[in-house]
């Protein structure tokens, strides 16, 4: 070993040397590797909404998505369809863009997400095929924050628009053990045929202390035991997007009858 | 020139003569983490076993040119890079499994197991032999993790990589899955068995009081 390995000279050398090496190394990794992330990722999230109507069955994802599902966009504050094409919207992208979403005033913000993209994406779900023309459920991707991370869901609703069909927690970085049990299908089970809003049309699920929802009502929810904020950080999901910043103008549509008839 | 038999003590020997985890004891946290089912623990073996040997090639390649006074950095960004590159290709060819690994693949950084082959082996030896000592680590680690996952797998849910063995109370079944096994200090449990039954078996490996 030489003894001009300790100068300075030699260590900066090395170490400038050893990061620039390193740096190629994982940015061609990590570059040459991202479409085929991007395609696991995109499964991944047909996977969920599938899940979350209760269609997945262990067939082709993909081809039983294409084959079940339509993607149309909404504007969140019309209600109204948009003409666009869903393949290439980015709304995860779009949730954070100033020139695509709106800022949140702190008393419309239950959720606490800041801002709002302007327009969303709804996956409309035909049992017998989208060539049937005959949705049978749609599926709503909701999100808020909850303790330690914002918690993205899909909320499938029948086509009335009211009817909780299944609800699938597919990202959140709750307690393993406490919070994460939102993805426990025994606690997800319990929403399965709630309603979503009251007859006036207002944001009507209700998550109560473990042990003190009555079954028999068509609102209400046994939070998780030891995960209390991670419960209401679900509550304040559902009120901010079954209220009128949310899917409401949107799900009003759909009870008139928008999805069945062109 | 090191012959065959040299190196085929460095792959077997960390396996049962000088397990990383068992007498090492190294390497644990990954150990209670990850080895609730079976394919968890593979995919873990073999990513820090391609880390260990690879990380401890590279240092081995440029050890003589390394100052001593920036060795750990020096070592640790060779090895994070690798990890970064090893969580990179989960990501691409092993979506699912990646997903439920999350951070304990990142977390192969931190691993003592890699550090330690690096340290005590790789700055002392040529790249060839470093490589198969970072194998036969890599080994040990993999077959204890496997060990383990077994039995939680198979007691706690039972099920082997997801195959149902023993068919469940709650699927109309006769096994009442114990789910002790499913939750980390399970595997303390095991490991200390096996540390125990290893011992008896090879005395030599009873530290001297």
């Amino acid at each position: 070993m030489s003894s001009n390995n300790e100068s300075i000279g030699k260590t900066f050398f090395v170490v400038i040397g050893l990061c620039l090496i390193c740096a190629i190394f994982v940015s061609t990794a990590a570059v040459g590797l991202r479409p085929m992330q991007n395609e696991n990722k995109l499964l991944d999230a047909q996977k969920n909404i599938l899940a979350a109507v209760g269609m997945l069955d262990g067939a082709d994802v993909k081809a039983q998505f294409e084959k079940h599902v339509q993607i149309r966009l909404v504007d969140l504050d019309t209600g109204e369809f948009v003409d666009q094409d869903p393949l290439t919207y980015d709304y995860r992208k779009m949730m954070k863009d100033p020139a695509g979403s709106i800022s949140l005033d702190e008393k419309d913000d239950q959720a606490k997400i800041k801002t709002r993209a302007k327009i969303a994406p709804v996956y409309l779900a035909y049992a017998e095929g989208v060539a049937s023309k005959n949705v049978t459920s749609l599926v709503l991707p909701v999100h808020g924050y909850g303790l330690w991370s914002t918690m993205h869901g899909f909320l499938a609703l029948d086509k009335d628009g009211n009817t909780i069909k299944g609800l699938n927690y597919y990202e959140h970085g709750e307690t393993p053990g406490l919070g994460a049990e939102i993805q426990n299908p025994k606690w997800v089970a319990q929403f399965v045929g709630k309603k979503l809003m009251d007859d006036a049309g207002n944001p009507a699920i209700k998550i109560l202390k473990p042990g003190n929802a009555d079954a028999t009502s068509a609102h209400q929810v046994d939070g998780l035991s030891g995960a209390t904020i991670t419960s209401n950080g679900v509550q304040n999901t559902f009120a901010f997007w079954s209220g009128a910043k949310g899917f409401a103008p949107f799900l009003t549509k759909v009870r008139q009858g928008a999805l069945n008839n062109g | 020139m090191a012959n065959a038999k040299e190196m085929k003590a460095l792959v077997f020997g960390p396996v049962f003569a000088n397990n990383p985890i068992a007498l090492q004891v190294l390497g644990i946290c990954s150990a209670l983490a990850v080895t609730t089912k079976l394919d968890k623990a593979l995919v873990m073996g073999v990513a820090l076993t391609l880390v260990t040997a690879f990380s401890s090639m590279f240092i081995s390649m440029i050890r003589n040119h390394i100052p001593s006074s920036v060795r750990i950095i020096v070592q640790m960004t060779i090895i994070a890079s690798l990890v970064i590159v090893v969580d990179q290709i989960l990501k691409a060819y092993a979506y699912n499994v990646a997903k439920e690994l999350s951070v304990f693949v990142g977390l192969i950084i931190t691993n003592c197991i890699v550090m330690g082959r690096a340290e005590a082996y790789a700055m002392k030896s040529p790249p060839l032999m470093s490589f198969l000592d970072g194998i036969g680590n890599g080994l040990g680690y993999t077959v204890l993790l496997v060990i383990v996952a077994v039995f939680r797998e198979l007691l706690g849910s039972g099920t082997l990589l997801g195959v149902e063995i023993l068919p469940l109370v709650s699927a109309g079944g006769w096994y009442l899955p114990n789910g002790l096994l499913l939750m980390p200090p399970s595997a303390f449990f095991i490991i200390g068995l096996l540390i125990w039954l290893l011992r008896t078996w090879r005395p030599e490996q009873q530290e001297k009081h």
